[in-house]
């Protein structure tokens, strides 16, 4: 034989999804939620979405660059970063904080603790909440939807979201159940339409990117104990659902593969202590919305979760 | 209706299409065969033969090394050429008989069946010597000596006797055409293995996916003991834990063998040696290989002699050799990648696959971005990214309280991680450094 054999350990086969390939999945999945966004905010969502997706990319390639490590911008996560990092601003926030946020998400969240897969932190939420503290009057101003119209920007009206609202206990000013749900109130670009999400969210479970149970779980608890805690009130359980990022958070954020557990009980103890946390900040905390940091609080405990939660080994406990 | 099942595992693709309808065909060898004296799991055996003697078809040319061990026949007749070290598919040089192939086949003295069939009444002790003098090893690939299996403790009871159908392994075709055109013996020689295990219930799992062959077994089966249960299509359901716990429910605990929870596993072409043995008193000469991928133009099901050179069999199978990059023995999952194709084919040779560049993965591994797909598909229910980060650091204590030396090596973790790593092979590497260290 002339020339030489390909010569590898097994297995010879391999499936066909890369790391690549689930990244582009969850990117055609975020895809709905911005053509809402577009639709109710206007054209400066694309303007956000497109600054804050180069400026992840762009940073990861210099930090990579200039350390000298592997460029491994083409793995896609870097732009999922990004779009979920300008899905958690408002559509009237200034350029700049994008950029900043970009940095935090990449740099600090990210790079420093080895890249992908590395960080202990959802990148996209460690931005939003260092926005949120040190940008808070361009952060937590929401402009007033108007479907349609494309050029509304910067000096667009703005309004409270509705978790606000319930918060103030300014229950007459609510928007209706639809309008909630399609995605006509005001709030952050991505938090704002739970059917695009779901859409989105849905896509992913089908194409087994993730699983039901992260989603289920963490909607699930929310609503339970929304209940409990609000007197019973399902309808405006069921509505809170809705509202702020519980969608988004359910499925793009708090299904995270780095930083949430690697087995599925240990996903259904995270998702839960996410929904709880959730409520609790809702109710009873300063913020009007908890998601984000339910979930960053959550992230924490991964490690330990990963430690104590283990699937069933085979053979495990019986007698011979 | 669904088949039987274990917990977890992948579905690959099969790519059994090219060969699953094809019939067995007989390949001739060549001129010189290379017989191995290490064909099994074990000691390997002594060569009994020198340069220019004669042997004839079924003459023992390797004497087995102790228990766990098997003989050697050869399955040709002529004159001995050498005894020397030859290359092997595990890619090391190892003790080998060259024969001189003659042409005639002539039939050697001992080739007399040691019983004449099952009605004669056998006991233990005779199967077992039996199946050892055939040199009878387990057909699937593993290779283990079958008379080991077979001596069981007398403090143990076998209460099943699983006949493994599944052939999980992409590509493979071997045990399905067996199934379909040697049936017969199949169940001919788990008739004997239940007229020695009095106690026992026998089981032929078959895969789903063959459907002919859980129809045409179940006809055979009519009017015996004997059960034929449909199994879900999953790999590797062919791995003998998880075929008993899918057939019994049961499961074998860690570091212990099957027959402690009172099974016994064979493969399908292992049970018609079995019969071949016993009533014809025929050692194994030859075995089914699947030759398939797309680096062959003529994919088949070849009962090739035991020692024929692999270039004679992909030559047969029309291969291309410029197309094909990666060569193995076995099936991708478990079988070995093969640097040279003048190694012979052993009586664990299942399979022999030319893989062109478009079937060959060649990807970089990335970071491990904790997907948990590994986590999912471990039919053994362990942490294999877990592991693979143990076994890459050499902390190979922590790798032991990872029950890392549970792991079967099937390969699920590596098939199935996004990021291209190659988690069972360090896994592998670790178990072997740990061993080597006892």
């Amino acid at each position: 034989m002339e020339k030489m054999l390909i010569v590898s350990s097994s297995p010879h086969a391999k499936a066909s999804h890369t790391t690549r390939s689930v990244m582009l999945d969850v990117i055609i999945a975020l895809m709905p939620a911005l053509l809402v966004a577009v639709y109710f905010y206007g054209l400066r969502v694309l303007w956000l979405t497109a600054i804050s997706v180069i400026c992840c990319v762009g940073f990861e390639w210099i930090w990579e660059k200039s350390f000298k490590r592997t460029i491994t911008i083409g793995d896609l996560s870097a732009v999922v970063t990004g779009i979920l990092l300008a899905y958690n601003i408002p559509a009237n926030a200034p350029t700049y904080i994008v950029v900043v946020g970009a940095f935090v998400a990449i740099i600090l969240a990210k790079q420093v603790f080895g890249g992908i897969g590395q960080n202990f932190i959802n990148p996209a939420l460690a931005a939003r909440a260092f926005l949120l503290a040190g940008y808070s009057t361009s952060m937590r101003s929401f402009m007033v939807p108007i479907p349609g119209e494309f050029v509304a920007g910067v000096d667009a009206i703005t309004s409270a979201t509705p978790l606000e609202l319930m918060k103030n206990d300014l229950m007459d000013e609510l928007p209706s159940l639809v309008d909630a749900f399609i995605g006509n109130i005001g709030g952050c670009i991505g938090e704002a339409s739970a059917i695009a999400l779901l859409i989105g969210g849905l896509y992913l479970i089908i194409r087994k990117v993730i699983t039901w149970h992260i989603p289920v779980c963490y909607l699930g608890s929310i609503f339970i104990l929304t209940t409990l805690l609000n007197g019973f009130d399902v309808y405006l359980s069921f509505y809170s659902l809705f509202l702020g990022g519980a969608m988004l958070g359910a499925f793009f954020m708090a299904t995270d593969y780095t930083t949430t557990p690697m087995t599925i009980k240990g996903q259904v103890i995270f998702a839960i202590g996410a929904g709880v946390i959730t409520t609790l900040v809702r109710l009873f905390g300063g913020y009007p919305e908890g998601v984000s940091y339910s979930i960053l609080i959550m992230n924490l405990v991964v490690p330990l979760i990963d430690k104590y939660v283990k699937v069933r080994r085979f053979g495990e406990g019986v007698k011979a | 209706m669904k088949g039987l099942t274990f917990k977890r595992g992948i579905h690959p693709n099969y790519h059994k299409e090219a060969t699953a309808g094809l019939m067995i065909e007989k390949m001739l060898p060549g001129k010189e065969l290379v017989f191995p004296m290490s064909q099994h799991i074990g000691a390997p055996c002594t060569p009994i033969v020198k340069k220019g003697d004669y042997v004839s078809v079924g003459d023992k040319i390797g004497e087995a090394n102790g228990f766990v061990s098997a003989p050697i026949h050869s399955s040709v007749s002529g004159i001995v050429k050498a005894v020397e070290m030859h290359m092997t598919l595990k890619g090391i040089k190892e003790t080998c008989v060259i024969v001189e192939n003659d042409g005639l086949y002539t039939r050697g003295e001992q080739m007399k069946p040691h019983l004449k069939g099952q009605e004669v009444p056998l006991t233990k002790e005779e199967l077992i010597e039996a199946v050892k003098v055939a040199g009878i090893v387990g057909l699937g690939g593993a290779a283990f000596p079958t008379h080991v299996k077979l001596s069981t403790p007398k403090d143990k009871k076998v209460e099943f006797i699983l006949i493994n159908g599944a052939e999980c392994e992409p590509y493979l075709t071997s045990d399905h055409r067996v199934m379909l055109e040697r049936g017969e013996e199949v169940i001919g020689g788990l008739k004997i293995l239940l007229h020695v295990y009095k106690e026992a219930k026998g089981i032929i799992g078959i895969e789903d996916n063959k459907m002919d062959a859980y129809e045409h077994m179940k006809q055979l089966a009519k009017g015996t003991s004997i059960e034929v249960k449909l199994l879900h299509t999953k790999y590797p359901q062919g791995s003998e834990k998880h075929l008993i716990a899918a057939l019994t429910t049961r499961e074998v605990p860690s570091g212990k063998l099957p027959i402690e929870v009172g099974c016994i596993v064979h493969n399908i072409d292992s049970v018609g040696a079995i019969y071949r043995a016993v009533t014809r008193g025929e050692p194994v000469l030859s075995r089914i290989v699947t030759i398939s991928g797309k680096g062959v133009k003529k994919p088949c099901n070849l009962e090739v002699k035991t020692g024929t050179s692999f270039r004679e069999v992909l030559e047969y199978a029309q291969v291309d050799w410029e197309q094909s990059v990666k060569i193995i023995a076995g099936g991708p999952m478990m079988g070995t990648a093969i640097s040279d194709v003048d190694v012979p084919v052993m009586k664990g040779t299942s399979a022999i696959l030319c893989f062109t560049k478009e079937e060959v993965g060649l990807e970089a591994a990335s970071n491990c971005i904790r997907c948990g797909k590994c986590v999912n598909v471990c039919p053994m229910g362990l942490v294999p990214s877990a592991l693979q980060k143990s076994a890459i650091h050499g902390h190979y204590d922590e790798f032991i309280k990872q029950n890392g030396m549970d792991c079967i090596e099937c390969g699920c973790c590596a098939y199935i991680c996004p990021a291209k790593r190659e988690i069972v092979q360090s896994i592998r590497s670790a178990k072997a450094a740990i061993r080597s260290k006892k």
